[in-house]
């Protein structure tokens, strides 16, 4: 099977979408002659014409709102925010209108959108090109987010995600696209959403990472196991909502310690909600403190170098948490 | 299309017509809605005076099932506005669609919704447009396209434009039809949606009801200009303004949105001009505007100054419109009537239709874990 970059998984399964279905279209800020802001998109405007491939006005709110009129008239649009931080002022489309729709209509009406966004810090994007904000839309019933991270979990998961009847936030780590590769095969395929991946097996302690992260945990993980005799297990949950609560439930059962981590800040973050849940479902196994590694509680990701860095954390953070939680 | 232009073009028609058909329309023979008092069939002609009968009477109905607690929340009624939706959605085929802002019984009636199920939906009952989900400001009707009220003020407007950028794509003869208030010109979304609108040419008409008032502040304090359909020329979009208290002004001009939208030309901008008789809501005390003024207006009325003109026109004597309010009062109280004898939805329904497949995080989230037998009880 072919090594394939982050974006040429996402670029290979955009491109097969459309030409398998003509209801598949794609519309946001300079996906068409610029390509995309990463070019994630290029190449589709040549392939499937302006009538497929949508440059649209810097107008958050509408490529949202066209994407949901669009979709309840029988399309099924990819709507790409350039940034996740731009996505703001689309939340009123994203949260009153796309994840209410089947709801407020009893079933009548259904809302198959799928919105792409680059997120993620660690580029030297400061402000407003840096923020990982999932938690603000997991907090939404009738959405779904997914982050893979994974190429050959992002190709699948996209056409899972433009095939899904319910509209889902597809979010891409913008330090990935170019950073990451893995085996991914030519033909499509589906990868399921909602369901976690188990990327390493243990029984002595639980991480659930994802996003740029997953790969921090993975090596911090993988030094701890080559000097110790513990093993750990390493969740990548890639669906956020649906949250696969059943895998991480049955890995704390099996190794009675929780470490979370993620690049968003801590306060209200993923990672309080998926304490909660061990905590209330799984209180009797646990050996020790469900611990959290996330951001810090700033508005923003700094940009000068060193701020940055502050910012974030990297393997040795993560290893030197499952130390600690290890002791217990 | 100016005023002036639609008056003599409507004008020169009529006077043909009148002349074959024999009515006398001595009063307006030069005015907007003339032609389409010859083109229509009398038929025609008594149900748009129907259909804004039963709109006025229905909401009459609503206050006061309202004041005897059976409807609770926010209720906007639509009495005075009449004759907008009524000519709008005259000019509809089956095919077309309409997302309408949130003061929408007027238009859910108007396109062919049963007042029973309308009447139930504002009761919350399980027989109401979406079995009580919705409520009065959320109403739909499938069969028709009318994808629903909206009640974030121009939220609508962008999916409008989305449902035209669709019926471009494949290629339908239809048009969607948008509906929001002065109110709604002043929001980001309506010009975002405006000028995509423009761009891609789409099919979609944008009918603001000029009704003046936003809520409880009169336009001139929050609009930079007095008329709507200016803002419609930043977006070089075809503009027109209409006499929103004459029914079949109202229906001609929509049909002439439409015929240009089929046609390719793009979008369409109407603004009618009307007035809101009642308060904004039923919990409106209308310390914003006089009650001269609201008489003033209530002098024109839409029902009477139609039913007067059709009189007029010989195509009904006043017998018939005493028939035909007779009829609408018996379906009024037969709507109540099933509205009441209908059953409040099942509690346990309130999970449903979150995600196409029931997912059950949702449910243990919500509480139910405690004594379900979910995959975590």
């Amino acid at each position: 099977m072919p090594d394939k970059l982050l974006i040429e998984a996402i670029r290979e399964g955009l491109f097969q979408e459309m030409a398998a279905d003509e209801r598949v279209i794609v519309l946001g800020e300079d996906v068409g002659k610029r390509g995309g802001v990463f070019r994630v998109t290029d190449g589709l405007l040549d392939r499937f014409g302006e009538a497929r491939v949508i440059d649209t006005p810097l107008a958050e709110s509408s490529i949202v709102g066209v994407a949901i009129g669009a979709a309840i008239n029988g399309m099924l649009p990819v709507a790409e925010i350039q940034f996740l931080d731009f996505i703001h002022p689309a939340m009123d489309q994203i949260m009153n209108e796309a994840a209410k729709l089947r709801y407020r209509s009893n079933g009548d009406f259904e809302c198959p959108i799928v919105i792409r966004a680059p997120y993620g810090g660690g580029v030297h994007g400061a402000l407003y090109h840096s923020q990982s904000i999932e938690a603000l839309f997991t907090h939404i019933p009738g959405l779904k987010v997914v982050a893979p991270i994974d190429p050959y979990d992002a190709k699948g998961m996209l056409r899972s995600a433009i095939h899904d009847p319910d509209p889902v936030l597809f979010l891409e780590h913008k330090r990935a696209y170019r950073a990451l590769r893995s085996e991914v095969p030519d033909a499509p395929y589906e990868v399921p959403l909602g369901k976690a991946r188990t990327l390493r097996e243990g029984n002595d302690l639980t991480i659930v990472a994802w996003g740029w992260y997953l790969q921090e945990a993975l090596a911090a993980a993988d030094e701890f196991m080559a000097e110790q005799q513990a093993t750990i297990e390493v969740i990548d949950p890639r669906s956020l909502r649906p949250l696969d609560s059943d895998a991480i439930l049955a890995s704390v059962m099996k190794t009675g310690k929780l470490l979370i981590v993620h690049e968003a800040n801590k306060f209200g973050g993923l990672g309080g909600e998926i304490s909660a849940i061990v905590a209330e479902d799984a209180f009797a196994y646990l050996d020790g403190p469900i611990m959290r590694i996330a951001g810090p509680e700033v508005p923003a990701m700094p940009y000068s170098p060193p701020l940055e860095q502050a910012f974030l954390h990297d393997k040795h953070d993560i290893r030197a948490a499952i130390e600690r939680l290890a002791a217990y | 299309m100016s005023r002036a232009k639609a008056t003599t073009t409507n004008g020169a028609a009529a006077n043909g017509a009148s002349r074959r058909r024999g009515r006398s329309a001595s009063k307006t023979d030069n005015g907007p809605g003339v032609d389409a008092l010859h083109a229509l069939e009398k038929s025609e002609l008594l149900s748009l005076y129907r259909q804004m009968y039963l709109i006025r009477r229905f909401e009459e109905r609503s206050a006061e099932q309202y004041a005897y607690g059976k409807i609770g929340g926010f209720l906007h009624l639509y009495i005075g506005e009449e004759a907008v939706a009524v000519g709008a959605i005259k000019a509809l085929s089956p095919a077309d669609h309409l997302v309408t802002h949130y003061r929408d019984h007027g238009y859910a009636l108007a396109i062919g919704a049963d007042p029973g199920p309308v009447m139930a939906e504002l009761f919350g009952k399980e027989t109401g447009t979406t079995k009580g989900r919705g409520g009065s400001m959320h109403l739909t009707h499938v069969e028709r396209h009318f994808w629903g009220g909206y009640a974030i003020v121009a939220g609508h407007l962008p999916i409008a434009t989305g449902i035209g950028l669709a019926l471009q794509y494949q290629e339908q003869d239809a048009v969607c039809m948008c509906i929001f208030g002065d109110g709604a010109t002043n929001a980001g979304a309506f010009h975002e949606a405006l000028n995509m609108a423009a761009i891609w040419k789409l099919p979609v008409i944008f009918l603001c009801e000029n009704n003046l008032y936003a809520m409880g502040t009169a336009h001139q304090y929050i609009s930079a200009v007095p008329s709507m359909a200016t803002k419609a020329l930043a977006y070089d979009m075809k503009a027109e303004t209409v006499d929103g208290q004459d029914v079949l002004a109202m229906y001609e001009a929509a049909r002439r949105a439409v015929e240009w939208c089929k046609a390719g030309n793009g979008p369409y901008f109407l603004e009618a001009m009307t007035y809101r008789f009642r308060g904004h809501s039923m919990a409106d005390p209308e310390t914003y505007r006089d009650k001269d003024e609201v008489e003033q207006y209530r002098s024109r009325d839409p029902i009477t100054a139609y039913q007067e003109q059709l009189i007029e026109a010989g195509v009904a004597d006043k017998a018939v419109f005493e028939q035909i309010d007779r009829e609408v009062e018996e379906q009024l109280e037969a709507a109540i009537f099933f509205a009441d004898a209908s059953p409040f939805p099942d509690p346990s329904t309130i999970y449903d239709y979150v995600y196409a497949e029931p997912i059950w995080e949702t449910i243990a989230r919500n509480g139910a874990s405690e004594d379900s037998e979910g995959p975590r009880g």
